[in-house]
């Protein structure tokens, strides 16, 4: 086949009755207002680990939701835990202990 | 006659403390690590020694402490512990002269009245038997204010009161009737014999019409014995094991020997010493503020005792360290709370190896805003300001992005994984050369301070900028704006950093006090330290918060870190600067 430069991107259909929601729940009984949520990405903008890497918390959070577990481990060991996200967050989400949580959970599997 | 069988619970219970005294004190001292142990026995025969004891004598029986926060609470503990002893060294004394020997059974002064009837021919016995029924009054006045502190507790300074265990509220009613039964027994048998001091003898003619007053007197000296011994069982089981290990604990913190990072035997000493008096708990802003109850000191302190510490509990605290200012035994309850933090969070489940090998020009001063400075871009920029003004040959180490401090790991209880942040600027900040690291954050002075092993001063910016002031090199021009300023609690408690933001604002604005500033400073509410508590009681302890910070009707709030203002800006109904503005504000150069 001829390489155009262009190539089909991957089947990005989530199938939530074989996803794993087990970390989601786990999160959401430790830190309920993990719930709340709105995915604005002020969290991200904000991030002091953001300026140095491609973490995104805002995509780590829909990821647990959707339960898609297996990059969750190591994009959450990459946070400094300086809670600037927490002061940023329009919602009050406590993220802090989301990500402590989260943590947990990922050690708990 | 020297012997009668109502002595051997009192008796066998003395045996029994004075052992488990004993033993717990050997257990504590042996196990204390090498570095303290040596510590101890270096100076237990120094100057440091009597400085213990003298400090024994006014926290442990005059209760100084607990004076300077309620003179009628002081007046009751003190009337109890100094009156007790002085019965005990009275009755010993008394008891000698009346024996004619230095060897009496250790139950004989206690119950001297019982065995000695015939006063006539002893020297000095009416002037002992006014003296021990004074002390008794003194002791009973004590009791008497126990009882009413039940009912009128906010007479005593008292807003909430922890809740007691079983084994605590049984061994309280002991003590209650101990005196009372003293007072009874004697009276009785003054009554008998017809003698007796001013108390005694006076209660005892009033009984005298009583039926049957021997075998009445016998019944009470019987009781009296065994609320004696029911005491020293239970005291180790209770709260009031205080008693000795806080003794213990005056000589050791004398000797130098503190609460650090682990559980040691020192750190044990102090969970044992705490007496639940509960004064935490008024003072924790949580309580007050936020209607948060069951997460206070005391009961913090009881769940480590009882090893059963809660993991929510755990961490729903602020670390602002308002309860340790004011706990009349001085236990250091933020350390003891970080120590069973890390036992619990202290693993390694983060990967810091994104972040890069920053080296920075070599330069006089390194500047480090930190996370929380950047997202008050006011503070830095006119920190900025304040160094080109000041012409200080400066670098913004952390212009663009900031490798955290560590300290809000650290809160969390994960120290292994801040020390690779730690590294990481350690390695940065050297790199350097600088003699001058300052910051703009209290929370990263004080790791800095405490934990970054840097041979440079380190300074937070009102430090530094009254250092510049100081120096000519700025020149902070004064207004009649009226300020308030509120103590960050990492740079004040954390760090006893008060005089220095008052000096510098003292020069630019005109600077109003409030009562609870300095060392009983609240806190904003916006703390690291806890990850538990939501935003709702946040909020409330921030409204709280301000609206004692406002009381004066200041025209401007002031405060040194960026966490504080960001966080007092949503209630805060005045102008809030950081003190950095302030000065960048007044600059007359």
């Amino acid at each position: 086949m001829i390489n155009f430069g262009y190539s089909l991107s991957n089947d990005r259909q989530i199938d939530f009755d074989k996803n794993d929601l087990k970390i989601a729940r786990f999160v959401n009984q430790g830190e309920p207002t993990f719930k709340i949520c709105i995915a604005c990405g002020t969290c991200t903008a904000t991030c002091s680990a953001g300026q140095f890497t491609d973490f995104n918390f805002r995509k780590l959070m829909i990821m647990i939701k959707r339960g898609e577990d297996h990059k969750v481990k190591e994009e959450v060991s990459k946070c400094m835990l300086c809670g600037k996200c927490t002061l940023a967050c329009p919602r009050n989400v406590n993220t802090r202990n989301v990500i402590i949580n989260i943590k947990k959970a990922v050690n708990l599997k | 006659m020297k012997f009668d069988l109502f002595v051997l619970p009192f008796t066998v219970g003395l045996a029994f403390i004075l052992l488990y005294t004993v033993y717990r004190f050997a257990r504590w001292i042996s196990k204390l690590s090498f570095a303290e142990k040596k510590k101890f026995w270096l100076w237990l025969f120094t100057h440091k020694t009597i400085l213990a004891i003298k400090e024994v004598f006014m926290e442990c029986l005059i209760h100084r402490k607990i004076y300077k926060n309620n003179p009628l609470l002081g007046y009751m503990h003190m009337s109890i512990a100094l009156g007790w002893l002085a019965l005990i060294v009275v009755g010993n004394l008394e008891s000698r002269i009346y024996s004619g020997t230095h060897l009496n059974p250790p139950y004989f002064p206690i119950f001297l009245r019982f065995f000695v009837h015939d006063h006539h021919g002893i020297p000095w016995s009416f002037f002992f038997t006014n003296l021990m029924d004074l002390i008794l009054l003194f002791v009973l006045s004590g009791i008497i204010l126990a009882y009413l502190k039940r009912a009128f507790s906010f007479l005593f300074g008292i807003k909430r009161k922890p809740r007691r265990r079983i084994q605590d509220i049984m061994i309280m009613i002991i003590l209650w009737s101990i005196f009372p039964l003293r007072l009874f027994a004697e009276s009785l048998t003054a009554s008998v014999y017809g003698n007796g001091g001013f108390l005694t003898g006076t209660i005892g003619s009033m009984f005298s019409y009583l039926p049957y007053p021997n075998e009445l007197a016998y019944t009470f000296w019987w009781l009296y014995s065994i609320s004696l011994g029911a005491f020293f069982f239970v005291l180790p089981f209770t709260r009031y094991m205080h008693i000795p290990a806080e003794i213990l604990l005056i000589f050791m913190r004398r000797f130098g020997i503190h609460t650090e990072k682990k559980y040691t035997s020192f750190a044990d000493l102090e969970v044992y010493s705490c007496p639940k008096c509960g004064m935490c708990m008024d003072k924790c802003q949580m309580g007050f503020a936020a209607n948060v109850k069951d997460m206070q000191s005391v009961y913090f302190i009881q769940s480590v005792r009882r090893n059963k510490v809660e993991e929510q509990k755990l961490y729903n605290c602020m670390i602002c360290g308002r309860c340790q200012e004011f706990c009349p035994v001085g236990i250091s309850l933020n350390d003891q709370r970080m120590i069973q933090r890390r036992l619990v969070a202290d693993v390694v489940d983060a990967k810091f190896d994104y972040l890069p090998e920053k080296v920075i020009p070599a330069v006089d001063v390194v500047y480090f805003a930190g996370c929380m400075t950047h997202l008050t871009p006011a503070i830095k920029k006119s920190m900025v300001e304040i160094f080109e003004q000041a012409g200080v040959n400066y670098n913004f180490m952390d212009a663009d992005g900031t490798i955290c401090c560590g300290r809000p790991l650290m809160l969390a209880g994960k120290d292994t994984e801040a020390r690779e942040l730690q590294k990481r600027n350690e390695d940065t900040i050297r790199s350097s050369g600088a003699k001058i690291l300052v910051t703009s954050c209290p929370i990263c002075y004080k790791v800095f301070k405490e934990e970054y092993k840097l041979d440079i001063e380190i300074m937070h910016h009102t430090q530094y900028l009254l250092k510049l002031s100081n120096e000519n090199k700025i020149k902070v021009k004064p207004s009649d704006v009226l300020a308030v300023y509120h103590d960050p609690c990492e740079l004040g408690r954390g760090s006893d950093v008060y005089k220095e933001p008052r000096k510098l604002l003292g020069k630019a604005v005109n600077l109003q006090e409030i009562k609870n500033s300095k060392e009983k400073s609240l806190c904003c509410g916006g703390s690291l330290g806890n990850t538990q508590m939501n935003s709702f009681k946040r909020d409330m302890i921030t409204e709280d918060a301000c609206k004692q910070l406002l009381k004066g009707n200041p025209d401007l709030l002031v405060t040194a870190c960026p966490l504080c203002k960001k966080t007092l800006g949503k209630y805060a109904t005045v102008e809030i600067k950081d003190i950095a503005e302030v000065v960048a504000g007044q600059l007359n150069n």
